[in-house]
Formats: C-alpha cells, sequence, structure tokens
C-alpha cells in the first residue's frame, strides 16, 4: 500500500504536470463501515477527456463528488493546483470550487430563471451576493455569456427560461455555466445519460471541444462505452468502489468490460 | 438475465388491502355519531332554530347605509391594519420561514424556530388581539400587534415548507460554482420559491383583511367595533350593510390577489 502511494506520487512528479488531479487512498462511506469508495489512487493528467465508466451504483458520481466536495470524503487526499481539495473548509472551499465547473446528468439548471441568469450564476463565486439580486453582473460577464451561447449553438436564446428548452438545449446551457467560471478542470457527471444518442455525441463533442481549446482535463462519469471509447484520451474502469482498469482506450479489452460489469450476456 | 419467481403459494393480489386504515375510517365515524349525540342535536332544536333565524333574516333588510360615514372610517382603518400587518407579518416571516427549514439550515437552528412559529400559531388571533389590547390600550395598534402575529405563525410556516420543497440539484449546481451562501440564496432558492411566497402572501392579505374586521370587537380597531355596537343594538339593518361592505372588499382583494399571482407566475 505504502509502495503504490509513494509510486502514484513519483508517477505525478515524473509526469511533470502541475495541473494533474492527483487521489490519493480517497475513500468514502456514507454509513460508518459500508465504503462507497474503497481507497481510489489515481493520477489525471493536465489535459485531455478521462472517461469513467462502470456500473451503477459503483460510486462514480460520489468520486466526482467528492473532487469539488459537494459530498464530503471520508479519507484520502485530492491533490490539485498545489492544493488539497479534501483539507479545504469555508472561504478557501469556495474560492476552490470557483475554479471547478461541473456538467450534471439532470442539467440542474435554475428552472425559474433565463438563460442567460444560468449562465451568469457560473460567476457567482466572484460576484456579492446583492449585485447577483440586482442583477448587476459586470458587463465583460454579460459579454462572454453571449458568446458562449453563439459557442453552444444557443444564440438568441439569453432571455429564454430554462425551463422552456429541451434537454440537449439545458445541457449545452449546463455546460456554457461551467464554462463561464473559466475553470481548471471540468467534471461531468453523466452528461449524456438523459439525452438521445444523437444529441448525446453532440454535447460531448462540445464538451470536447471545450477541454481542447482551453487545454484543462475534463473527467466524464459515462455510461455509454463506445461514446467514452470515442471521445476519451483515458479510461478509468470502476467496480464495488475500486478502479480495476486504468489506461488508453485501445486498451480496454473484452475481459476488462467483464471485469467492470461482470457477466457477459450483455455484450452481444 | 435473473429471474425471480412469484411465490408459489396463494393467488396473486394486486393491491394489499390497508386494514390499519380501514379501521381509521371506522373509528372517525363512530366517533361522529357519538360526539353528535352527546351535544344533544334533535330535530325539534333545529326547527326552532331555522324559525328565529328567519325573523333575525328578515329585520336585516333591506340594508342600512344611513351610517356610511362610520361605515367608511371603519373600513378604511381595518383595510389599514391588515395591509400594514401583513406587511410587517411577511418581513419577518422571510428570515424565519428560512430559519425554520431543514434542509438548508441545522437542526439546532431549525427546531427553535420550529417552536417559535408553533407558539405563534397556537392562538386564535382575537385571543392574541385581547393580549394586545390589555397589553398595549384599545386602538388599531393592538390589532396590528395581534395580526403580525398571526401572520408569523401561518406564513413562516408556509415559507419554511415552500423552501423544504425546493429541488436540491438546482442549489447544488449553484452551489458548486463557490457560490456563497446568500448567493445561493438568491439564485437557487429564490426562483423557485418565489411563486409559491407570492401565492402565501395574497393569501395572508386575505386572511388579514377578514380578521382585522373581528379584531375590533376586543377593541383592536377598524370595522369590527362598529358591526358588534350595531348587533348589540338589535340594528341589524347596518349590520347587513356593514357586512355586504366587508364581502365586497373580500372580492375586491381576491380578484387583485389573481393580478399578482398571475404576474409573478
Amino acid at each position: 500500500m505504502q509502495a503504490q502511494v509513494s509510486s502514484l506520487a513519483s508517477a505525478a512528479s515524473q509526469s511533470d504536470d502541475s495541473r494533474a488531479l492527483v487521489l490519493r487512498g480517497l475513500r468514502k462511506e456514507y454509513r460508518a463501515g459500508q465504503p462507497v469508495l474503497r481507497g481510489i489512487d489515481l493520477v489525471l493528467p493536465g489535459s485531455g477527456l478521462t472517461a469513467i465508466i462502470g456500473p451503477s451504483g459503483t460510486g462514480k458520481s460520489t468520486l466526482i463528488r467528492c473532487i469539488n466536495r459537494l459530498v464530503p470524503p471520508t479519507s484520502g487526499e485530492i491533490l490539485f493546483r498545489g492544493q488539497d481539495l479534501a483539507k479545504l473548509s469555508g472561504r478557501s472551499l469556495r474560492s476552490a470550487r470557483r475554479r471547478i465547473g461541473m456538467v450534471f446528468q439532470e442539467y440542474n439548471l435554475v428552472e425559474r430563471l433565463t438563460v442567460m441568469e444560468n449562465l451568469l450564476c457560473g460567476r457567482l463565486g466572484y460576484v456579492s451576493a446583492w449585485r447577483a439580486w440586482l442583477r448587476k453582473f459586470p458587463a465583460q460577464d454579460i459579454a462572454r455569456a453571449f458568446d458562449l451561447l453563439d459557442a453552444v449553438g444557443l444564440p438568441g436564446f439569453a432571455t429564454r427560461r430554462a425551463d422552456a428548452l429541451s434537454g440537449g438545449q439545458r445541457q449545452r446551457v449546463g455546460i456554457a455555466r461551467a464554462i463561464m467560471q473559466e475553470p481548471d478542470i471540468i467534471l461531468a457527471d453523466e452528461p449524456t445519460s438523459s439525452l438521445d444518442p444523437k444529441t448525446s455525441v453532440e454535447i460531448m463533442e462540445i464538451l470536447n471541444r471545450f477541454a481542447t481549446e482551453r487545454n484543462i482535463p475534463v473527467i466524464v462519469n459515462i455510461h455509454n462505452v463506445e461514446l467514452a471509447k470515442r471521445f476519451a484520451s483515458r479510461i478509468v474502469g470502476m467496480t464495488g468502489g475500486l478502479v480495476v482498469y486504468d489506461g488508453p482506450p485501445q486498451g480496454l479489452s473484452e475481459a476488462d468490460l467483464k471485469t467492470i460489469y461482470g457477466g457477459e450476456n450483455w455484450m452481444e | 438475465m435473473i429471474v425471480t419467481d412469484p411465490p408459489a403459494s396463494g393467488p396473486r393480489t394486486a393491491f394489499a388491502p390497508n386494514w390499519l386504515a380501514r379501521l381509521g375510517w371506522i373509528a372517525l365515524a363512530v366517533y361522529v355519531v357519538y360526539a353528535g349525540s352527546q351535544l344533544g342535536f334533535s330535530a325539534a332544536r333545529f326547527s326552532t332554530g331555522l324559525e328565529h333565524g328567519h325573523r333575525f333574516l328578515a329585520r336585516m333588510f333591506p340594508p342600512n347605509f344611513g351610517r356610511w360615514e362610520l361605515i367608511y372610517d371603519g373600513i378604511l382603518e381595518s383595510l389599514q391594519i391588515a395591509v400594514i400587518a401583513t406587511f410587517f407579518g411577511i418581513l419577518i416571516s422571510l428570515p424565519v420561514g428560512l430559519l425554520a427549514a431543514r434542509n438548508l439550515m441545522p437542526a439546532w437552528v431549525s427546531w427553535p424556530m420550529r417552536g417559535i412559529i408553533a407558539l405563534c400559531r397556537s392562538f386564535h388571533p382575537i385571543i392574541v388581539a385581547i393580549l394586545f389590547v390589555k397589553a398595549i390600550g384599545f386602538g388599531a395598534l393592538a390589532g396590528v400587534m395581534a395580526l403580525i402575529v398571526a401572520s408569523i405563525g401561518f406564513i413562516s410556516k408556509l415559507f419554511a415548507e415552500a423552501i423544504e420543497e425546493i429541488s436540491l440539484k438546482q442549489v447544488e449546481a449553484v452551489r458548486a460554482t463557490g457560490a456563497g451562501f446568500f448567493s445561493i440564496l438568491i439564485m437557487g432558492v429564490q426562483p423557485q420559491v418565489l411563486p409559491r411566497f407570492i401565492g402565501f402572501a395574497t393569501y395572508q392579505l386575505d386572511s388579514n383583511l377578514r380578521n382585522s374586521t373581528m379584531v375590533g370587537i376586543v377593541g383592536g380597531g377598524g370595522i369590527g367595533a362598529a358591526l358588534f355596537t350595531a348587533y348589540q343594538r338589535f340594528d341589524f339593518d347596518v349590520v347587513l350593510a356593514i357586512l355586504i361592505v366587508i364581502v365586497s372588499l373580500i372580492m375586491v382583494a381576491e380578484i387583485v390577489s389573481g393580478w399578482a399571482r398571475r404576474v409573478f407566475q
């Protein structure tokens, strides 16, 4: 165990990537004695799209939510840009979250706000509550929001209310909101699971495009193995709260998938 | 993949009988019959009552608007009592309701707040009005205070419940951007609850209008005093006039609150 941790640490320093995300011995128990994450050790590079695959209930969402601390980890380290995110609280946690964009399975837009207001939610870490209430956001934030709406293919949607949009449109807004934060990393929790196959590909393309343009890492939980192989430069397979595969998509064999998902009837 | 066999024995039941609920309904029916017999309802008592009622109604017609100045002053004061009480009642209820919401506040904050709300709710506005009339004297101020207490008891509870029913997914997304607590409230919580808050607020204005016509009976100001005096002097035609004015006032309030709800849809 000790040897493994130190090898991971050296792997991080060897890659000499100050923007890498390093997880060390990450554990999460919602109820004491019943771990959902049983000690995750991962070094995720500072750019490119990493797909986390695995069966439902295996802790993929928990893992992603531990990174921006929507879920507090029970133990372990989350090293990112010279900070241990697991140890932050209060103001320092909020300021770390400002640089971590998140995209959700059910989009999690504020339904009764307009598209523009939802995008500006991405700037709430920088704007006081009072100014947010009066909608006095900085002009450059608003200009950037308009640009991002064009970039995700929703020009002219700024004043539409979020609850009037389709699933695919909502997810585009969700991604634009995350990019509004000017993030150093994007976490995407099943961003395509509620969408049809064509829209799913479009959403993955948008995510991938932003990741490449901004040269930031994207971590995506995803159920669709084909989509994962198509877009990811790295695949992490999880089962039972443990990482059982970590490597390039080309290396993912049928035997690996059998280890990850169990059984084989589903692989026609 | 794995098919579980249905239990082998007995016929399959689509809807399980709920014996506890059936027992509850039977118990309720039995109690209603029992309580009715205890209170001495009878057909004879009912028919003499109808006769009294007939005479009483006959003396109300036609309504007498001769003392319209008295009615006008009273109704204006009632309206003022209702509006002021609603305004301050809601102003106080906003933070109280928020602090009582168990999904956003820790238990050591929400439970004491729920205690305060329960205390405000436990007495009828008239009883609270009597307390305030004794404490700060006759007049509109006592009525206003009584209705503020009533508003807090009612509205904060509804506010708290509305906040507890919001979608935490939307709140989670706002929190994930690094927003502080107040920013989360303004962009994540307020948009979700505002239409319901407006609904509750207009409902409370409506309720305060009705109650403000009543606090006058115990000396809390408003039209209630005139109404009570007219009753005691058997001026039933004046009573009817006052009742008609109150009914129209409530109807106008209903229309206005309908508009307000539509605007904040």
